[in-house]
């Protein structure tokens, strides 16, 4: 994976708090076995009226959300399946950074895997970003800050492993492989 | 003197393989890695082309449940698949197990099901082990006093290649759940109450424990339909923890232990619980006694109301997020503040899932339904061949038959939709699954969530009735 130091974007505002898996990927598009190719299903109920073609008035069919790389969205984005169908499709459509107040767990950990940086931060900064859709900002994960259109710097949490990986391009398999011996101490022990 | 300890503790204290740091997770051993056809394919590609094995061919096992077909098989013996990707991906699982050695119970397997039912069932699942699998409702097998949740494709290879994770400690919940469950509430009932009190996110970051006299009398079927659905409060994992019930259950089973052995893992597993005075990092307080059948009105597991109840008024929320979100699914569910959900007209029933699909949920259905004729598509679908088998043993296909249901064949079906059983637009359905997300069911669909018998009764009666009245 290519090193991930920040993020710099104009952002797309979904402002519906609770957005779960089934929406971000609808479950009659996991039957591929492949990982690329699901951005175009990227909230397809949402996104396409019933005939295929785009609804006019959702976000990510407008001009401006051409070429962003950043989604802001309402509290406890991802919640439901453990689907990494959900980051591999925002990925594919070009997002690099999902922020909200809360985020669900099994969505953190698979975005994380998949270079996508899943960004908590605190109600006044995220009223902020809801208020400005499509205003540039940046995410710093090194410095683990989201700087806000005012100029003003929020802090965010991430897992430090995960953090480390990100910035360095450390893959997680090879990590877990590099502990053989420890896991065969284990299994003879157990 | 050592510290109590919760069962969460006990389970994680075992399986650490090397010690969280502040710059590392813990690398956590897992025991049983349940495997199914959706999110298997690009982990096993993943160590093809890493050219590495699969580490615990033992620890590993393998069925087909959520984009095969719930019809019989053809006469020329094909399976009527929805459509070519749904056979290529089965095709694709077949192809994996051969290649790494998996135990696969696949369509035609006399064992084959719902991954979180078979688990269970062949005894695979048991006290203290960590369970995984690619699937949220994994949570189900702690139900066991397992420390069981779902992963994601990535972590699947993990597993598959070195049998751990890398994990954070998650913070503990309990769950008090005081008194007794009144006759006519059962363990769905209580379940959704629960979702309804903590909320969808209410959970997020914690593990969580299900305990008091109420969980105790609980079946073990029943406590795998709590178990299950605490994914739907953001807490990956949910344990109850096993007692005479459990190892009554276990034993036997064709992976359990035999004999002596049985005995000596039963002293052991009766170690597996929390012990008194031990710190849990939240707790929360629910009345069984309260309780009425439960229904969810909304769009999400969350938006749960007593099945007397009316649709709350999305004004009432607490700010103005929680009142945009009642306001959409109203809208979405083409459903009224302040209406009641007695009596709402409803087009499909489901009664099937990982969440209710066992022997007790279906005699649960029975019971409503024998000698009824049911109003609208009703599906019944088992969770796995054992069920099936057993409850034609017992006549209750004969009862859904005559009340004019659809007796299918195991798979995760209408729950997720996938394999070509689906909610058309607009159709409201009574589902004994565990999600109601816009489009869960099929595009447009709209539903209802609640037990085998609630579902059954709205199946007789043709909209939302209260099983306890008919």
């Amino acid at each position: 994976m290519e090193p991930f130091r920040s993020v710099r974007s104009r952002t797309v505002v979904l402002t519906a708090s609770n957005v779960d898996t089934d929406q971000i990927i609808p479950a009659r598009f996991l039957k591929t076995i492949e990982k690329k190719g699901l951005g175009r299903s990227l909230f397809a109920d949402w996104r396409y009226r019933p005939d295929g073609t785009p609804r006019p008035d959702f976000v990510l069919n407008q001009p401006e959300a051409k070429g962003c790389a950043i989604l802001v969205a309402g509290d406890n984005f991802g919640c439901g399946s453990s689907r990494e169908h959900a980051p591999w499709a925002l990925c594919d459509a070009g997002f690099r950074a999902v922020i909200s107040t809360t985020i669900a767990d099994i969505f953190k950990n698979n975005a994380l895997k998949n270079g996508l940086l899943p960004v908590v931060i605190d109600k006044a900064s995220h009223a902020e970003l809801l208020a400005s859709p499509g205003a540039e900002i940046e995410v710093d994960l090194e410095a683990r800050v989201v700087v806000l259109p005012s100029g003003g710097k929020s802090s965010f949490p991430i897992e430090s492993f995960a953090r480390y990986c990100l910035m360095n391009g450390v893959d997680e398999l090879g990590y877990l492989l590099a502990q053989a011996e420890a896991i065969a101490a284990h299994e003879r022990a157990h | 003197m050592t510290t109590p300890k919760t069962l969460f503790d006990k389970i994680w204290d075992a399986h650490v393989v090397r010690p969280e740091t502040a710059d590392t997770p813990a690398v956590l051993y897992i025991d049983l890695h349940l495997v199914h056809e959706v999110t298997s394919p690009q982990a096993f590609a993943e160590l093809r082309e890493r050219d590495l094995t699969l580490r615990r061919p033992d620890r590993t096992l393998a069925t087909m449940d959520h984009s095969t077909p719930t019809l019989p098989r053809r006469p020329d013996g094909s399976y009527p698949f929805v459509d070519a990707q749904a056979e290529a991906q089965v095709q694709r699982l077949t192809e994996n197990a051969r290649h790494f050695g998996v135990e696969l119970h696949g369509l035609g397997d006399d064992v084959q099901g719902i991954v979180h039912v078979i688990g269970p069932e062949l005894g695979a699942t048991q006290p203290g082990m960590t369970v995984v699998c690619g699937d949220s409702h994994t949570a189900t097998h702690g139900a066991f006093g397992a420390l069981a949740f779902g992963i994601g494709t990535s972590e699947v290879a993990h597993v598959l290649a070195t049998q751990c994770l890398l994990q954070r400690r998650p913070r503990t919940l309990r769950v008090n759940v005081d008194g007794q469950m009144r006759a006519g509430v059962g363990a769905k009932d209580l379940i959704l109450a629960i979702v309804a009190k903590v909320g969808v996110g209410g959970g997020t970051g914690f593990a969580a424990e299900y305990a008091g006299p109420a969980v105790r009398a609980l079946s073990m079927d029943g406590r795998m339909t709590i178990s299950n659905m605490s994914i739907e409060m953001g807490a990956r994992a949910g344990l109850i923890a096993p007692d005479e019930a459990t190892f009554e259950y276990l034993a036997g089973r064709p992976r359990v232990p035999k004999g002596e052995s049985f005995d000596r893992a039963v002293a052991s597993w009766r170690n597996l619980v929390s012990d008194p005075g031990s710190r849990f990092d939240r707790e929360v307080s629910i009345d069984a006694g309260a309780l009425e059948p439960m229904i969810t009105w909304g769009t999400n597991p969350a938006q749960a109301i007593p099945v007397s109840g009316k649709v709350p008024d999305p004004a009432a929320a607490a700010d103005a997020a929680g009142r945009a979100a009642g306001e959409a699914a109203l809208r979405y569910m083409g459903l009224k503040a302040g209406q009641a959900i007695l009596g709402q007209p409803v087009q499909v029933v489901f009664i099937g899932s990982c969440t209710n699909s066992r022997l007790s949920d279906l005699r649960e259905a029975a019971r409503v339904m024998k000698g009824r004729k049911v109003k609208l598509r009703t599906l019944v679908v088992p969770g796995s061949r054992q069920v099936k088998r057993s409850a034609e043993a017992e006549g209750l296909d004969r009862i859904f038959k005559e009340a004019g249901a659809e007796w299918r064949e195991p798979g995760c079906s209408m729950c997720i939709a996938m394999n070509g059983d689906a909610l058309e637009r607009g159709q409201y359905c009574v589902s004994t699954s565990n999600r109601n997300f816009e489009g869960r069911q099929g595009t447009g669909g709209r539903t209802l969530l609640a037990s085998p018998a609630t579902a059954a009764a709205a199946a007789v009666v043709g909209s939302v009735a209260d099983p306890r009245r008919l």
